[in-house]
């Protein structure tokens, strides 16, 4: 295995958002903050979603986690995208790179990306609440498992996208509905059935709900079933994006 | 062993039959030129050496290793100077030149090379210049010098000259003469043919995806069977109809005739041109390029 290759890789692709922090990591922080703003101020005090946990304490870990998954996704997706665009992936075509270095390179900076957001944004949520803590071995495996699904999420789409328009399409018709309609905002069981049923074909309400419970204790799935799913997923898209890159799917015809 | 063993390569595109069985070597420590017509299957055949696009069948060794089989090492011992004037934004020279090395398991061990190889690309003051902030020209050293920072046995240069100025062509000119000169391999595409004459020892010539030529330079040109006779004319004339077929050029007085090297001499075209009372001010012989026998090979293909 191409070892310093594989950590070239993944800090070049960390120095990539560090550059532009600006636009990766605070612009993403302060949408979200002003999300919390909005509507802790609106709806606290009007809505109790578990018995004594208030509004801001059930929204925030649904925010963070929201951030955390939208950011990885965008950090995989649009590294490489670029790179295809400006031709010059041809770089790390000629280096003695495995697909599987590639991955763990890849999805390496996402999940660093989703953390360093994840973080800021609980971090800021400070002023506005102090979140309980329940077990933090929950919270930080879930926020690697999301951000390592959607910077996996994020490679596919890449491999497959031949525009910025695809990737500007998959995220906004996608993963932002996707995360939206995942439970961040409000518990399932406060949905007409129909919809309830849908969100339990959701990955997304499966992290973000196992990982609030890392922080409330209290969740609308076991938390069992949600590692389970959300873990399986990960291994479901992680071996397709293994296997796209291995047969060098729309880079190497 | 040779540089680069190429097999029976054929490369489909859906209906496009690219590459049609091509077979050769290239030989170790040669100066080889690929050439060939837009569209013949230079920029494909160079893909599939470097891994960038996968062979429909057959085979190619870099050093020995085969570029899917055993595709680390074939990418150990290769360089590839890519066409296309491409760069990432985000990063300054050295920026790059680490990065690149670093893919290749080169570490701080390698920061000296790294900093010889700005040194003789000229590019040391703008080491630490982003590259979105650099002239046409010092992106396309920047992509010679990525190619080279694993030190590779093989260097493959994608038409390198391809619309640079005359100072920077002659500097990458010199540069390949030195890399060859230090026991490289080279692979060179281009469209400038003088390019391939002045430079290569040993030349393909590809068209419509077959070789259709494959020898050292100047067996290549020896086998052209033409040399050109220039002839200074002191006023408009008009040519004896003997000599019609033979005519390759005729402006401004300057009337340049064709000989076949067996079945025409020059005593015979002057004896016509004196019978048809043209006088002539000066003349002298020219050898055939390769632009004529590249001509004569691709048009002869394309004809049949």
């Amino acid at each position: 295995m191409n070892l310093y290759g594989l950590y070239t890789l993944f800090s070049k692709e960390m120095w990539r958002f560090l550059k532009v922090s600006t636009q990766t990591l605070l612009a993403p922080i302060v949408t979200v903050l002003l999300y919390l703003l909005v509507f802790s101020s609106v709806l606290s005090g009007n809505i109790e979603v578990y018995d004594g946990v208030s509004y801001a304490s059930f929204l925030i870990p649904g925010l963070i986690m929201m951030s955390i998954t939208q950011n990885a996704f965008a950090n995989s997706s649009s590294s490489l995208i670029q790179s295809k665009m400006m031709g010059n992936i041809i770089f790390m075509l000629l280096a003695p790179l495995s697909s599987l270095e590639f991955f763990i390179a890849f999805v390496g900076a996402a999940i660093m990306r989703g953390l360093f957001v994840g973080i800021g944004v609980w971090l800021a949520s400070i002023f506005f609440v102090q979140l309980p803590v329940y077990n933090f071995g929950i919270i930080l495996g879930f926020a690697i498992l999301g951000s390592a699904m959607l910077g996996t999420t994020g490679i596919i789409v890449a491999l497959w996208a031949e525009k910025w328009d695809h990737i500007a399409g998959f995220t906004n018709f996608v993963i932002v509905p996707a995360s939206f309609l995942s439970g961040v905002f409000y518990s399932i069981y406060s949905l007409p059935s129909f919809w309830q049923h849908v969100s339990y074909f959701n990955p997304f309400f499966y992290i973000i709900d196992g990982f609030r419970y890392g922080f409330l204790g209290v969740s609308d799935a076991n938390i069992m079933t949600s590692f389970a799913v959300s873990l399986s997923f990960f291994i479901v898209i992680s071996v397709l994006c293994l296997w796209l890159l291995e047969i060098g799917y729309k880079v190497r015809e | 062993m040779p540089a680069i063993s190429i097999q029976q390569v054929h490369k489909h595109y859906k209906q496009l039959h690219a590459l049609k069985g091509i077979n050769f070597d290239i030989p170790e420590g040669s100066f080889f030129g690929l050439l060939g017509p837009n569209g013949a299957g230079k920029s494909t055949l160079i893909s599939i050496m470097a891994g960038l696009v996968k062979a429909s069948s057959g085979s190619i060794r870099i050093q020995g290793h085969d570029v899917r089989k055993q595709w680390r090492q074939a990418r150990q011992a290769m360089g590839v100077v890519p066409q296309e004037l491409v760069y990432d934004p985000f990063f300054t020279i050295k920026e790059l030149f680490r990065l690149q090395s670093g893919y290749f398991g080169l570490g701080r061990e390698n920061e000296v090379w790294l900093d010889e190889l700005l040194e003789i690309l000229s590019l040391t003051d703008k080491a630490n210049t982003n590259m979105s902030a650099l002239s046409g020209g010092m992106k396309r050293r920047v992509l010679i010098g990525q190619a080279l920072v694993h030190k590779p046995s093989v260097v493959i240069l994608d038409e390198p000259t391809a619309g640079v100025d005359l100072e920077l062509r002659k500097m990458l000119w010199e540069f390949a003469t030195q890399l060859h000169d230090k026991g490289h391999t080279i692979v060179l595409t281009t469209h400038y043919l003088e390019e391939a004459e002045s430079l290569c020892d040993r030349i393909a010539i590809l068209n419509h995806g077959e070789v259709v030529a494959l020898d050292d330079k100047h067996a290549l040109l020896a086998r052209y069977p033409y040399r050109l006779l220039c002839l200074s004319l002191e006023k408009p004339v008009s040519i004896p109809s003997q000599l019609q077929d033979k005519v390759q050029s005729f402006e401004d007085n300057q009337l340049v005739l064709r000989l076949h090297r067996e079945h025409d001499t020059v005593n015979d075209v002057l004896e016509s041109l004196r019978s048809a009372q043209i006088n002539f001010v000066d003349l002298h012989t020219q050898e055939p390029g390769l632009e004529e026998v590249f001509m004569s090979l691709t048009h002869k293909k394309t004809n049949s």
